[in-house]
């Protein structure tokens, strides 16, 4: 097998999947001089992906400086409304700063079939080759210790071959499954989302969402909208759409009897949300993983001739009010490029030779963030945020706007401490769910 | 399913309007009308209905968010590869080791997003 096969399918690297984690170490491999084949299962790049959406872009402009010149950007934030639902009410914290959207904006909104295209098209243009519409079947990892993995495709039955395997094939992460990189996996470490786009023209979205032009965009992060399902909805402005969406724990969603599209249609039709939909057209429909587990799921990063980068290595942020993948893909991808290339130079792409690239991740705001954070989200999915939480704050900010004339007012401690009596809340439990907020969060 | 030989290409469908109305709910067979696939003559995803028969929670109904999976009026299971988004969800749910056989479609085929 290993001598009659054509020389041009030999190559320093071969990263499988060409999302942002694949397209990042593509681009930072092949800078380092590397010989990199970069392979996506779909027509093209970003055609099976989905996401809410904001691109986080700080660590995006260290890779690629000059992004903004051509990056397919819909809008930049500058609106960041969180809100709370209760039945038919809802209690909304805004965040609009127009200076999110000055120099490197804070986060925009993308369409993953266009942002991820033209990530991969970076990678070309540093000298990757890109293989579309070729899903890799298995690795041949008898041989990684010399530098030789076998990658399998459904093109054909000659495998390629490559010094070392960046795995950067997404949430379902079969390659390092099939690795045996993972101790436990279960679906209580998945949350599942879906969304719907809907089409509706430029200036309505700019009237609805108050933006003076569309070049700014609206993120509303949402709790309390999933039907007492551990999750939470989404909605974002794209330049002439908006994706709306929930989030759904999938252990607890899988035992319930409620389809997700009657959960999404809950929140579509809640008063507010309904009417900033209003008149749409259904544009675009789907359902993607996304690894909630955070640092306690994370498999081996490395192995032999193998690194594990972006969501298959569970490294997507997702604790309640952030959901970051994309940048924490970006960044991880980029590691994985940079690791490979330093183990190549020094002729040792074993486990040991690799392991720098852990060392790195753990270095850098990916490992030091999950680490921070790796208590979140659990408790973001927990009971009494879920159920309890969305319904305290209606009902404390309720009970402070409620005008009772003749009666005199309340306080404001008596307006949240009787808020808080009538939703049962124990002291011990509040008690513990501040120190376990502050633990999880500080 | 067994699918046929000739490879079904729907792609680029025409856009049909399922504006939200008043109180809409989602249809989810009405929703798929605006998502691009592109159909292999090859299941990837194969079911074992067989397995099926034991098992009474069927969480894959309720789950899979484009609803492929149908039980029959005589209680079996059915599954349709054509409109899904693999996503994972269905393996995933389902307890009963062997029933559904998953696996990516042949590269270039499967569901094509342009929005999302
Ligand atoms: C509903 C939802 C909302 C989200 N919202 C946000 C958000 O607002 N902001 C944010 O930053 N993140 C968000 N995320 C998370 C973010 O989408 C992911 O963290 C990010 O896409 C991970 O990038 P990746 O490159 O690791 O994986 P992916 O983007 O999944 O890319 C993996 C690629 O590998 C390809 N592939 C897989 N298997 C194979 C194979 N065998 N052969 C060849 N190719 C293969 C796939 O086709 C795909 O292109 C969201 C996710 C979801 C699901
Ligand atoms: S696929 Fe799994 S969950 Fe669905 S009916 Fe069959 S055994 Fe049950
Ligand atoms: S992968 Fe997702 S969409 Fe496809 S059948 Fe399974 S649950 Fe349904």
């Amino acid at each position: 097998m290993t001598k009659d096969h054509n020389p041009n399918v030999e190559w320093d690297v071969i990263v499988v999947g060409a999302g942002p984690a694949g397209s990042s170490a593509a681009i930072s491999a092949a800078r380092l001089g590397l010989s990199v084949c970069l392979i996506e299962r779909g027509r093209a790049p970003g055609s099976k992906n989905l996401f809410g959406g904001v691109v986080y872009p700080a660590i995006l402009s260290e890779l690629i400086p000059n992004f903004l010149e051509d990056a397919p950007i819909e809008r930049a934030i500058s609106r960041r409304v969180t809100m709370a639902i209760d039945g038919n009410r809802s209690t909304s914290l805004v965040v609009d700063n127009p200076n999110w959207v000055d120099e490197i904006p804070n986060g925009f909104t993308v369409k993953r079939s266009l942002f991820d295209s033209w990530l991969a098209d970076q990678a070309v243009k540093e000298g990757a080759t890109l293989l579309n519409a070729t899903t890799v079947t298995s690795l041949d990892r008898s041989l990684a210790k010399n530098a030789k993995t076998l990658v399998y495709t459904d093109r054909g039955d000659i495998p390629l071959s490559a010094k070392v395997v960046i795995a950067a094939d997404g949430a379902n992460s079969f390659i390092a499954k099939e690795a045996g990189l993972f101790s436990e996996l279960s679906s209580h470490h998945y949350t599942l989302g879906v969304k719907r786009v809907i089409e509706l023209d430029e200036t309505t979205i700019n009237e609805r969402f108050n933006q003076p032009d569309s070049l700014q965009g609206t993120d509303i992060e949402i709790l309390g909208c999933t039907m007492g399902i551990s999750g939470g909805g989404f909605l974002y402005t794209n330049r002439s759409s908006i994706s709306i969406g929930v989030v759904l724990s999938l252990d607890s969603f899988s035992k319930s009897k409620v389809r997700s599209e009657e959960i999404l249609s809950g929140l579509c039709n809640h008063p507010s949300i309904k009417d900033l939909i209003k008149g749409g057209t259904d544009l675009e429909y789907g359902a993607h993983l996304i690894p909630e587990a955070g640092k306690k799921g994370w498999p081996e990063l490395y192995s032999d001739g193998l690194l594990i980068a972006g969501d298959s290595g569970f490294m997507c942020l997702a604790a309640g009010i952030w959901l970051e993948g994309v940048n924490y893909a970006i960044a991880s991808g980029d590691l994985a490029g940079r690791a490979s290339a330093q183990a190549i130079r020094k002729g040792d792409v074993t486990k040991e030779g690799l392991s720098i690239y852990k060392r790195q991740i753990d270095e850098s705001f990916v490992g030091k963030n999950h680490s921070r954070f790796q208590s979140a989200p659990e408790l973001v999915m927990s009971p009494i945020v879920q159920n309890k939480m969305p319904k305290l704050a209606c009902d404390i900010f309720d009970e402070l706007f409620k005008v009772r004339d003749p009666l005199p007012k309340v306080g404001i401690p008596k307006a949240i401490f009787s808020a808080i009596k009538a939703n049962k809340i124990s002291k011990k439990e509040l008690i513990q769910l501040g120190i376990r907020g502050f633990r999880s969060f500080k | 399913m067994t699918p046929d030989n000739s490879p079904k290409i729907v792609f680029n469908r025409p856009k049909t309007t399922v504006a939200p109305k008043k109180n809409d709910q989602i249809i989810v067979d009405d929703v798929l009308e605006n998502v691009n696939f592109r159909i292999s003559s090859k299941a990837h995803i194969v079911l074992n209905s067989t397995i099926c028969e034991g098992c009474s929670d069927r969480r894959c109904l309720i789950a899979c968010p484009a609803s492929l999976f149908v039980e029959t009026s005589n209680g079996s299971m059915i599954f349709n590869y054509e409109n899904c988004f693999e996503c994972g969800t269905c393996y995933l749910v389902c307890n009963q080791e062997g029933a559904i056989t998953w696996n990516y479609p042949t590269g270039g085929y499967g569901v094509d997003f342009l929005h999302s």
